[in-house]
C-alpha cells in the first residue's frame, strides 16, 4: 500500500511564509469581527494595514475622464488585441517611459530615470525577492536597520534562502541609522562567518514614517562602495512624504553627493501600492544601476509581470504629468492633515508618536504603558489588550524587530475621517482608564497596600488589565504597584 | 569633486544570476531574435521572417472584443451590476487578498468545467491565482521539490520548462524519453528508466510533470496512459503535476481526459495531483498574466496561496475577466467557436504541408503541429544527429525565412522534428508560409533527385 507522498518541500513545510508572526495575528482578529461604520461599530478597526485610501477618488475621476486608458471601453477597444497579446518581459515601452518619468517627477526632478532600467515585478513583494535572488546566495545576508517591515523576512528570505541581519537603531536618536550601528552589525556578521552581500533600507521608513537624511544616504553609498556590498533602497513611500524635510532618493545622492560611488551596487525597489493606493494592481518595479542586474531581473520578471491591461492604464495615467503633479500635491496634503489629526488626538491623552514626515502610519510610543519590565512579553500583553479589548488592530513593534519594547505602528490612512475619530475615541478612553487605574493604585500604595491583586477587582481588571508602569512622558517615575490579573 | 572611492570591482552577483539556467541561449530564443531583426509584414516587409515559433492564439480575439462591446458595464467600473462582484474602482484597486476575487475564482472554476464538458467539478476555493502558468509551474516546484531533487518530464517538452522549473528552484529535470514509434506516448518502461536514472545519480524524484494536451506534440494523452502514470506516481510515492493550459484547444477526437476527471474515480491519489491552468492560450490573453494552481492537496493549496504573494493577478484584470467568464452563454459559445477555428487552421496547415510532402504527427489539440522533417536529414548513411537538425533549422530560418522550433530544443530524442505554430498569424500569412514551404520542398526534392555523379 502506497503511503502519502513526501508531502511538501522543506521550504513549503517551514514557516518562511512569515504568517506566524504577531503582525498577522491582529489581521485574524480583524477578519473575524471587522469594524463597519454603519453595521458593526463594535468591531475591530483595522490599523495594521498600510494602505492609502485617502486619494483614490482622484484616480477614479481620472479614469472616468479617460476611458481610452481602458482597453475594454469603446474608446480603448482598438488597443485590445495588441495589449492582450503583449507579454514581452521588457514591458510596454510607453509604460516604462511613463514610469521612469514619474519616478523623476516624484523626486522633484532631482534625479532622472532611464526607462530601459525599469523592470517589472509582482508588486514590491516580488521586487524584493528578485533582488535577493540576483544579489545573494542562500545563506548570505543583507543587513537591515530595525525596526523594519515584517514582510521582508518572507519577501527576501523565504524562497531565496538569504538571511536578514538587524542593524539596531534606538529611540535615543529617533531610530536614525548610524555608521556605528552599521559597522557593528557588519563586523558581527562577518565574525560569525556570514557573508554580507548587501544593506537594505526603506526610505521613507516603514514603520517609522521618517525620511533618511542626505548625509546618512551618502554614508551608506560610501560604505557600500568601500566594503563592496550592495545597497538596496526600498522607496515605495517616496510619493507619501507630506512634510519637511523633503525626500532625498539614493538616485539623487549617487548623482550629486557621492558621484564616486560604485553604481553597480545601487538598486531601488518601487511600487504603486502605497503612493497611489493601488495594491490590487500589483505594480512592482526593480530599478538597478547595474546592467547585469537589470538583465537578470528582467528575465526573472517572467515570474511576476504586470498585467498588460494594467500597464496600458498606468502608462496613460502616469504619463499625464499635470494630473500627477496635482495628485502628488493633493495626496500629500491629505496625508499631512490625517497625520496631524491623529497625532493631535493622541497628544490629548499624553501619548506621543515619533515625529513623522512620511508614510501612512504613526510610530506610537506606549512604553509608559507596559507592565513591569519593558520586555517583548509585556509589549505583546499590551498588544493583546489593545486588539481584544480596545478592538484596534495595531502592530506591535517587536513584529518589526524593534529592540525597544513598547512601540506600536498605527496605520491611519486606510480609513475615513469618522472611523478615525472612533479609533481615537477608543484610544483616549483606554488611556484615561489606564491612567485612572494607575492613579488609584498609587493612592492605595501610598496607604500601604503594597500588594494588590486585581483579581479582587475583577470587574475593571478583566476589562482592561490595568498596568503598573506609568507613562514615561507624563506621570511619575515607575513604582511597584498593582499587578494585573493574567 | 570626489573621485572614484576605490578601484575595487563590484561583488559578483548570485549563482542564480550568473548561471545559464535562464535558458536564453537556446535556439528557441535565437529564432525569436532573428524574427525581431527582420519581421514579416505583408506590405512593408514581405520577405521577412514569419514567426511560427510562438504558441499564441490569435484566432478568437473578435469574440472577446465583441463581448466587451456588448457589455459596456463589464468594461467600466460599473460595480456589482457588472457581475464582477466588486463594488467600485476603490474596492478593486485596494483588493490585494491573495485568495483572489471570489467571483473571478468561481468564473475560472466554471470555465475549467465547461472545457471538460462537465466531466469534472472544480472547487473555487482550491483555485490559487498566479501571474501566468510560468509562475504557477515554478511555484509548484518550490512547494513539491527540494533543491537537488528532480522532476521527471516526458519528451519532447516545452523549452521554457528548463528555466521555469529549474532556474531559481535548484531542481533538475530528468527526461522521460518518448519515441515516434508509438506516437511519442509515455510508457511505463520510460518512466521507470527515468526514475532509475535519477536514483542512480543520487537524486530524489519529487514528481512527474505532464503537459496534457501536449506542447509540442499537439495531442491529448490517452486515458490508459494517464492511468499508468497515476499508478507509477503511487508506486513511487511521488507527485503528479498536470499542465493543462491547452485544455480549451482540443478541436478533434479524442476528447481531453483531464487528471481532474481521473481523480474523481481515484480519490486515493488526489493528494498527489496538481493541475496548472492559464488563460494565455485558450483565451489568447498572455499579456494579462492569468495562471492557476489547482491542487487536491490542502497543504499545497495553503502554501501555494501564500507563495502567490510574489505573483498575484492584477485585480483590474480579475474584475474584467470575472465579468466575461461568468457569462455562461458567452463562455460556452467562445469555447465552441474557438475550437472550430483552431480545427480549421490546423486542418488547413496539415493539408498545405501534405501538399508540400511534409507529414505531421496526427494532432487533435494545441496551437501548433509537430512536423516530421526526418526525411530531409537522411541520405548520408549515418544516423541523423542534432547537429543535422540544427543545420536544417538554420536553413529554414535564414533561407526559407520561417522561424520554427527545432525538436532538440524540446529535448526530443529523435532529430528531425519541428514544432510549427499556426494560430498566431492571419490566414493570409499562413498561406505565405505554406507557399514558402512548398517552394522549399520543391527545390529540395529536385536537388536530391538529381542524378548522382558516378
Amino acid at each position: 500500500m502506497a503511503g502519502k507522498p513526501e508531502l511538501l518541500s522543506r521550504m513549503a513545510a517551514g514557516d518562511g511564509h512569515g504568517e506566524n508572526s504577531s503582525y498577522f495575528d491582529g489581521w485574524k482578529a480583524y477578519d473575524e469581527n471587522p469594524f463597519d461604520l454603519h453595521h458593526n461599530r463594535g468591531g475591530v478597526i483595522q490599523m495594521g494595514l498600510a494602505e492609502n485610501q485617502l486619494s483614490l477618488d482622484l484616480i477614479e475621476e481620472w479614469s472616468k475622464a479617460h476611458p481610452e486608458a481602458s482597453i475594454c471601453t469603446a474608446e480603448g477597444a482598438s488597443q485590445f488585441k495588441r495589449i492582450a497579446n503583449f507579454q514581452d518581459y521588457h514591458g510596454l515601452p510607453e509604460f516604462r517611459q511613463a514610469m521612469a518619468q514619474f519616478m523623476g517627477q516624484v523626486r522633484g526632478w532631482k534625479a532622472t530615470f532611464d526607462p530601459d532600467r525599469v523592470v517589472m515585478s509582482g508588486g514590491a513583494t516580488g521586487a524584493q525577492e528578485t533582488l535577493a535572488f540576483c544579489l545573494a546566495n542562500p545563506g548570505e545576508a543583507f543587513l537591515v536597520p530595525t525596526p523594519y517591515y515584517p514582510g521582508f523576512d518572507r519577501d527576501c528570505c523565504w524562497r531565496s534562502g538569504i538571511k536578514l541581519l538587524p542593524i539596531e537603531c534606538h529611540s535615543s536618536n529617533d531610530f536614525r541609522l548610524t555608521k556605528e550601528a552599521l559597522v557593528t552589525a557588519y563586523e558581527s556578521a562577518r565574525s560569525s562567518g556570514t557573508v554580507v552581500k548587501g544593506v537594505l533600507i526603506t526610505n521613507p521608513s516603514n514603520p517609522l514614517g521618517t525620511t533618511t537624511d542626505r548625509a546618512t544616504l551618502a554614508m551608506l553609498a560610501t560604505f557600500a562602495t568601500e566594503h563592496r556590498v550592495h545597497l538596496i533602497c526600498d522607496e515605495i513611500y517616496a510619493g507619501s512624504v507630506f512634510a519637511k524635510p523633503e525626500f532625498v532618493s539614493i538616485a539623487e545622492v549617487v548623482e550629486r553627493d557621492v558621484p564616486g560611488a560604485d553604481r553597480d551596487l545601487i538598486h531601488i525597489a518601487y511600487s504603486l501600492s502605497k503612493d497611489f493606493g493601488l495594491p490590487g494592481f500589483r505594480v512592482g518595479i526593480v530599478y538597478s544601476f547595474n546592467d547585469a542586474v537589470v538583465a537578470c531581473a528582467r528575465k526573472m520578471s517572467s515570474f511576476g509581470l504586470v498585467s498588460s491591461q494594467t500597464q496600458h492604464f498606468l502608462a496613460k495615467m502616469l504619463g499625464d504629468e499635470a494630473f500627477m503633479a496635482m495628485f502628488l500635491r493633493e495626496s500629500a496634503a491629505r496625508l499631512a492633515a490625517r497625520n496631524e489629526r491623529f497625532t493631535a488626538g493622541l497628544r490629548e491623552v499624553g501619548i506621543g508618536c515619533l515625529r513623522s514626515n512620511a508614510g501612512l502610519f504613526s510610530w506610537m510610543d506606549l512604553r509608559g504603558m507596559l507592565r513591569g519590565e519593558k520586555t517583548a512579553e509585556a509589549e505583546l500583553e499590551l498588544w493583546r489588550v489593545i486588539v481584544r479589548n480596545v478592538k484596534l488592530n495595531v502592530s506591535p513593534g517587536t513584529s518589526f524587530h524593534c529592540r525597544e519594547p513598547g512601540w506600536f505602528r498605527v496605520c491611519h490612512a486606510n480609513m475615513d475621517d469618522e472611523t478615525m475619530e472612533v479609533a481615537l475615541d477608543r484610544i483616549r478612553l483606554f488611556v484615561r482608564q489606564h491612567q485612572h487605574q494607575k492613579a488609584k493604585a498609587q493612592r492605595w500604595a501610598a496607604k500601604g497596600h503594597l500588594h494588590l491583586s486585581l483579581q479582587r477587582h475583577a470587574g475593571i481588571a478583566s476589562q482592561y488589565h490595568a498596568l503598573s508602569s506609568p507613562m514615561a512622558a507624563l506621570l511619575s517615575p515607575r513604582s511597584p504597584l498593582v499587578h494585573a490579573a493574567s | 569633486m570626489v573621485g572614484k572611492l576605490l578601484p575595487a570591482a563590484s561583488p559578483a552577483l548570485s549563482h542564480v544570476a550568473t548561471s545559464g539556467s535562464h535558458g536564453e541561449d537556446s535556439p528557441y530564443f535565437a529564432g525569436w531574435r532573428a524574427y525581431d531583426d527582420d519581421p514579416y509584414d505583408a506590405v512593408s516587409n514581405p520577405t521577412g521572417v514569419i514567426q511560427m515559433g510562438l504558441a499564441e492564439n490569435q484566432v478568437s480575439f473578435d469574440l472577446l472584443e465583441g463581448f466587451l462591446r456588448e457589455h459596456p458595464e463589464a468594461a467600466g467600473w460599473g460595480g456589482a451590476a457588472a457581475g464582477s462582484g466588486v463594488a467600485s474602482f476603490r474596492d478593486n484597486a485596494l483588493f490585494q487578498d491573495y485568495h483572489g476575487l471570489k467571483t473571478f475564482r468561481k468564473a475560472m472554476a466554471s470555465f475549467m468545467e465547461k472545457i471538460r464538458g462537465g466531466k469534472a467539478r472544480f472547487d473555487p476555493d482550491r483555485i490559487v491565482l498566479t501571474a501566468g502558468a510560468t509562475a504557477a509551474n515554478e511555484l509548484l516546484t518550490f512547494i513539491l521539490a527540494n533543491p537537488g531533487d528532480v522532476l521527471l518530464i516526458p519528451t519532447p517538452y516545452y523549452p521554457g520548462f528548463d528555466r521555469d522549473l529549474r532556474w531559481r528552484t535548484g531542481v533538475n529535470i530528468v527526461p522521460v524519453h518518448c519515441h515516434s514509434a508509438n506516437g511519442f506516448q509515455v510508457t511505463v518502461a520510460a518512466l521507470e528508466a527515468a526514475y532509475e536514472e535519477a536514483t542512480a545519480a543520487g537524486m530524489r524524484a519529487a514528481g512527474v510533470l505532464l503537459t496534457n494536451p501536449s506542447n509540442p506534440l499537439g495531442t491529448t494523452m490517452e486515458r490508459s496512459v494517464l492511468e499508468d502514470v497515476l499508478d507509477f506516481v503511487v508506486r513511487k510515492n511521488i507527485h503528479l503535476i498536470s499542465d493543462e493550459i491547452y485544455s480549451g484547444s482540443v478541436f478533434a477526437a479524442p476528447d481531453l481526459v483531464s487528471l481532474a476527471e481521473l481523480v474523481v474515480s481515484r480519490p486515493d491519489v488526489a493528494e498527489r495531483v496538481h493541475i496548472v491552468y492559464s488563460l494565455s492560450k485558450d483565451l489568447g490573453l498572455p499579456g494579462f498574466r492569468v495562471g492557476v494552481v489547482y491542487s487536491y492537496n490542502d497543504a499545497v493549496v495553503t502554501t501555494a496561496r501564500r507563495m502567490s504573494s510574489f505573483t498575484l493577478v492584477s485585480s483590474q484584470t480579475q474584475k474584467t475577466l470575472a465579468a466575461m467568464l461568468s457569462d455562461d452563454a458567452f463562455a460556452l459559445e467562445y469555447i465552441r467557436t474557438n475550437r472550430e477555428r483552431l480545427r480549421a487552421r490546423h486542418d488547413h496547415m496539415v493539408a498545405g504541408l501534405a501538399r508540400a510532402g511534409v507529414p505531421c504527427l496526427g494532432g487533435n489539440a494545441g496551437l501548433f503541429v509537430w512536423m516530421d522533417m526526418r526525411r530531409l536529414l537522411q541520405g548520408r548513411g549515418d544516423e541523423a544527429t542534432v547537429a543535422d537538425e540544427l543545420r536544417l533549422w538554420d536553413l529554414m530560418l535564414h533561407e526559407v525565412k520561417l522561424n520554427i522550433s527545432p525538436g532538440s530544443s524540446c529535448h526530443c530524442s529523435e532529430p528531425g522534428w519541428f514544432r510549427v505554430c499556426f494560430a498566431n498569424m492571419s490566414l493570409d500569412t499562413l498561406d505565405v508560409a505554406l507557399a514558402r514551404m512548398g517552394s522549399f520542398m520543391d527545390r529540395w526534392n529536385k536537388a536530391t533527385t538529381q542524378p548522382k555523379e558516378h
